[in-house]
Parts: C-alpha cells; sequence; structure tokens
C-alpha cells in the first residue's frame, strides 16, 4: 500500500515482559529495565513502569518511544485534571478505558502504538488490573502478563492460586520476583534489573532498580555442552 | 487474510525477522440463542483467548442493549468492545430522542447498518441478537461481520460454530431425521440443549471452555446463570 507517507510497522527498542497480580488488599506490578534492540542489550537502565495517580500505575512492553510518548500524553491529561479541578483523580478503571480507545484508533489509522499495557490500581475502592495491546484488546483479569510472561509468569501465577485463593502481601512480592527469575532465565530480552510498584488503597509506591542478580544461579551453565 | 496480503505481498515474501503489523486478532469465543414463544435464551462461554495463550476465564461475551436484547459477541475482541461502545451509545441518543427504548426488530437493524458501515474495514466480529419482539414472542438474528442478517429462532456462532449449529439443526429443526415432528421449545430443553452443545464444543474446541453464561429474556425481566465448563 503506497499512501506517500509510511508508519512504523514493528517496534525498534522494545522492552520484553510485564507480569502484574491481584492480592489481599492491593495490586502489584513489575517489569524489568532492559531496551532491546534487535538482539543487542542496548539500554539497560530504562524505566517503564510508572506512577499515573495514587490510584494508578501503568507499565508497558513493547516499543520502548511508543512508551515515553504514551507517558507523556498521559502526564499531562493528569496535569490538566490537577489544574482544572477535578476532585475524582483518574483511577484505573477509567485509565484502561482511556488507553483501549487511543490504541484502537491508532490500530484503524494503521499508525499503531506498538505496545502491550497493563494497567494497575484502584477503580471505586476495588482493586483494578488490566490489559490493553496494540490493536484495543482489552480486559480485566487477577494475573495479567505480556510477552513471554503470557507463557511463564501466568501459569505459575494461577498455580500458587489454586494452591491458596488469596495471596497476602509477602506472598505476592515472592511470586512475582520469582515470576522475573523464571524470566530472567528463559527469556533472553529479560534483565536482572527491574522496577516494581505495590497498589494499595494508601497509594502507589515504586520501588526502582531492584536486582534479581544475588537471587539467581547460572551454575548449571558450566554442565549444558554440545553447542559449542 | 486479504487485507494483509494486500498491503504487503504474499508471506513467503516478506521478512521473517520483521514483525508484521496485523489490525485483526483472533479471541475466540462462542455463542449460542435459542428463541422459544415466550422466551430467549443467549448464552456464550467465558474464555478469552488468543492462540494458545488463555487471556481471562470469566470474560462474559453476552451484553445487554435494552431490557429486552441481548447481544453475544466473539472474534476479534478489540472489534467486540468498540462495536459495542458505539451501539450502546446510539441506544442511548435513541431513548434520549424518543423518551423510549428501541425495539428489539429496530435494534436488529441498526446492527446491520452499523455492521454494514463498515464492509471495508469490517469488524472482524460474529453476533447473535436475542430479545423479545413486539409481539412478546422470543427472536433471534445472527449476523456475518459484514452485516448480513437474518431472523432465525436459533442459532449458533463464533469459534464453534461448525460443532454446535449442526447439533442445534438436527434437535431443534428436526433435520435429517425421518417422521420426527421439531420440538416445542420450552426453557428446560433450551437450558440442555445449550449445556450439552457447549459441553461437546469444549471438548474438540482449545478456544472455548471455562464457562458458561446463560441469559433468559421474558417479558417480566432478565435471568442469567452460570455452568462451569473443562478449563484444559
Amino acid at each position: 500500500m503506497n499512501t506517500g507517507k509510511s508508519h512504523t510497522m514493528y517496534p525498534s527498542t522494545s522492552g520484553t515482559s510485564v507480569v502484574g497480580l491481584v492480592y489481599d488488599g492491593g495490586v502489584m506490578l513489575a517489569a524489568d529495565s532492559l531496551g532491546s534492540y534487535g538482539s543487542l542489550a542496548r539500554f539497560r537502565d530504562v524505566k517503564r513502569l510508572f506512577k499515573v495517580t495514587d490510584k494508578a500505575a501503568l507499565a508497558c512492553s513493547g516499543d520502548i518511544a511508543d512508551y515515553q510518548f504514551i507517558r507523556e500524553v498521559i502526564e499531562q491529561k493528569v496535569r490538566d485534571d490537577v489544574c482544572g479541578g477535578y476532585t475524582r483523580e483518574l483511577n484505573a478503571g477509567a485509565l484502561h478505558c482511556w488507553l483501549t480507545r487511543v490504541l484502537y484508533n491508532r490500530r484503524s489509522r494503521f499508525d499503531p502504538l506498538w505496545l502491550e499495557c497493563v494497567v494497575a490500581g484502584y477503580k471505586d475502592d476495588e482493586p483494578f488490573l488490566g490489559y490493553v495491546d496494540k490493536i484495543g484488546t482489552a480486559f480485566e483479569a487477577k494475573e495479567v502478563a505480556t510477552g513471554f510472561g503470557l507463557h511463564f509468569a501466568v501459569p505459575m501465577i494461577r498455580e500458587a492460586r489454586e494452591k491458596k485463593q488469596n495471596l497476602s502481601c509477602d506472598e505476592a512480592r515472592k511470586l512475582l520476583t520469582e515470576c522475573l527469575k523464571v524470566l530472567y532465565y528463559r527469556d533472553c530480552r529479560a534483565h536482572f534489573k527491574y522496577q516494581l510498584a505495590d497498589i494499595t488503597p494508601e497509594g502507589v509506591t515504586i520501588h526502582d532498580d531492584l536486582n534479581l542478580k544475588k537471587e539467581t544461579n547460572w551454575e548449571v551453565a558450566n554442565y549444558i555442552s554440545g553447542y559449542e | 487474510m486479504a487485507l494483509e496480503m494486500m498491503m504487503s505481498g504474499p508471506d513467503y515474501m516478506r521478512d521473517p525477522r520483521k514483525h508484521q503489523f496485523s489490525p485483526y486478532a483472533n479471541n475466540g469465543g462462542t455463542s449460542v440463542a435459542i428463541a422459544g414463544d415466550d422466551f430467549v435464551m443467549i448464552a456464550s462461554d467465558t474464555r478469552l483467548s488468543r492462540g494458545f495463550n488463555i487471556f481471562s476465564r470469566e470474560q462474559d461475551k453476552v451484553f445487554p442493549l435494552t431490557p429486552k436484547t441481548m447481544m453475544a459477541s466473539s472474534g476479534c475482541w478489540a472489534d467486540v468492545l468498540t462495536l459495542n461502545k458505539v451501539l450502546q451509545a446510539r441506544l442511548t441518543m435513541y431513548s434520549h430522542e424518543h423518551h423510549d427504548m428501541m425495539s428489539t426488530t429496530a435494534v436488529a437493524q441498526l446492527l446491520s447498518t452499523m455492521l454494514y458501515w463498515r464492509r471495508f474495514f469490517p469488524y472482524y466480529v460474529s453476533n447473535i441478537l436475542a430479545g423479545i419482539d413486539e409481539e412478546g414472542k422470543g427472536v433471534v438474528y445472527h449476523y456475518d461481520p459484514v452485516g448480513h442478517m437474518e431472523k432465525l429462532t436459533f442459532s449458533a456462532t463464533g469459534e464453534s460454530v461448525s460443532q454446535i449449529q449442526p447439533l442445534l439443526d438436527n434437535q431443534i429443526g428436526g433435520l435429517n431425521m425421518l417422521g420426527v415432528k421439531p420440538p416445542t421449545m420450552t426453557k428446560d430443553l433450551a437450558r440442555q440443549l445449550i449445556h450439552d452443545a457447549f459441553v461437546s464444543a469444549a471438548e474438540r474446541d482449545i478456544n472455548t471452555g471455562d464457562g458458561i453464561i446463560i441469559h433468559t429474556i421474558t417479558k417480566d425481566g432478565k435471568t442469567e446463570e452460570t455452568v462451569k465448563l473443562r478449563r484444559d
């Protein structure tokens, strides 16, 4: 199709999985901080998780540039809401709904924002965790992941929930770190540095510069042979 | 898909290392509707998937439109959400203008028109609309993604249509049997058929499963029932 104008139809610098889960008393969200350029681990400290308001946090995988663009738009929206004197700040449900419309519109114009987003937070005092992708597929669930996380993290969380329905804050944190560890072991585009957001009715806490390196063990790597 | 071929040539010409953008996805889902003399039942499974991934095990795909109509949609979930949102807005505008709810027949025609409006960039959605008409009878409308509409008394759509539709044709339509009169539809029979149809579909189709939500509409209002399905 030659329209005289060409749109980005594939990502360049991209981030891999995001994992999120709802636990008893809040929502947790985690993403590593690697910006891959194809198979090159190009940027090792790109933040792709941010606090939107006291009631919402957003993390994206996919094109980092598109993420940074949408972050700017959302941050301006939040500033407009504050300056406009709106008493109810943008909650996670509203953000998720808005993001779905924006991404669907862009895909319909064949100029997609190459993203898979996870929105975490609160909607009317109820914990909220939702997913939206570049074509506008959106849903809510108790556990959500993007990219490789869909294959590795989601089954781990669902299995944990089958053993114990409600997870405590500590259990959730432990489970999420375990998921990231598995992803770091198996996903070539994953990294040991990560960010984690904990959203409770009190607000959003973001833990930056967390590290998985001490928890991983690569000793068995020496026993793998036959691929030289 | 024809649209993709038109844009980028055949797939063997594409760079295998690069991502190709497609505006559509198949998120599975199956719906069934059966009408009776004074009721209509509309049901869908609750699995939302893409490829081998299960996104959600509890996604209802039947949407309430008016007190007397409901729509079940499946296919590309992004389009399902959008179509539903636009349709809801149109119904609200109508009710504000006319101080009345739109009739089932009018909703049915509106849906067809809205689908055809996007004829050359279609909503990739299979719809069934179920409701109570002006005479108080149960009716079912079946659509294709570009707006072809057919009024029926029973129908299946979505991922498992090829498994369920022949079953309904046989059990409700009395087709392919000699000397058998089609049964009079009751709520019990409809519920039983819907249950059996989904159980068999979930057995064979990986994109159908987890659960069924069965909605019943009568002149007195709506009720719903949830039934479990296999989750593997």
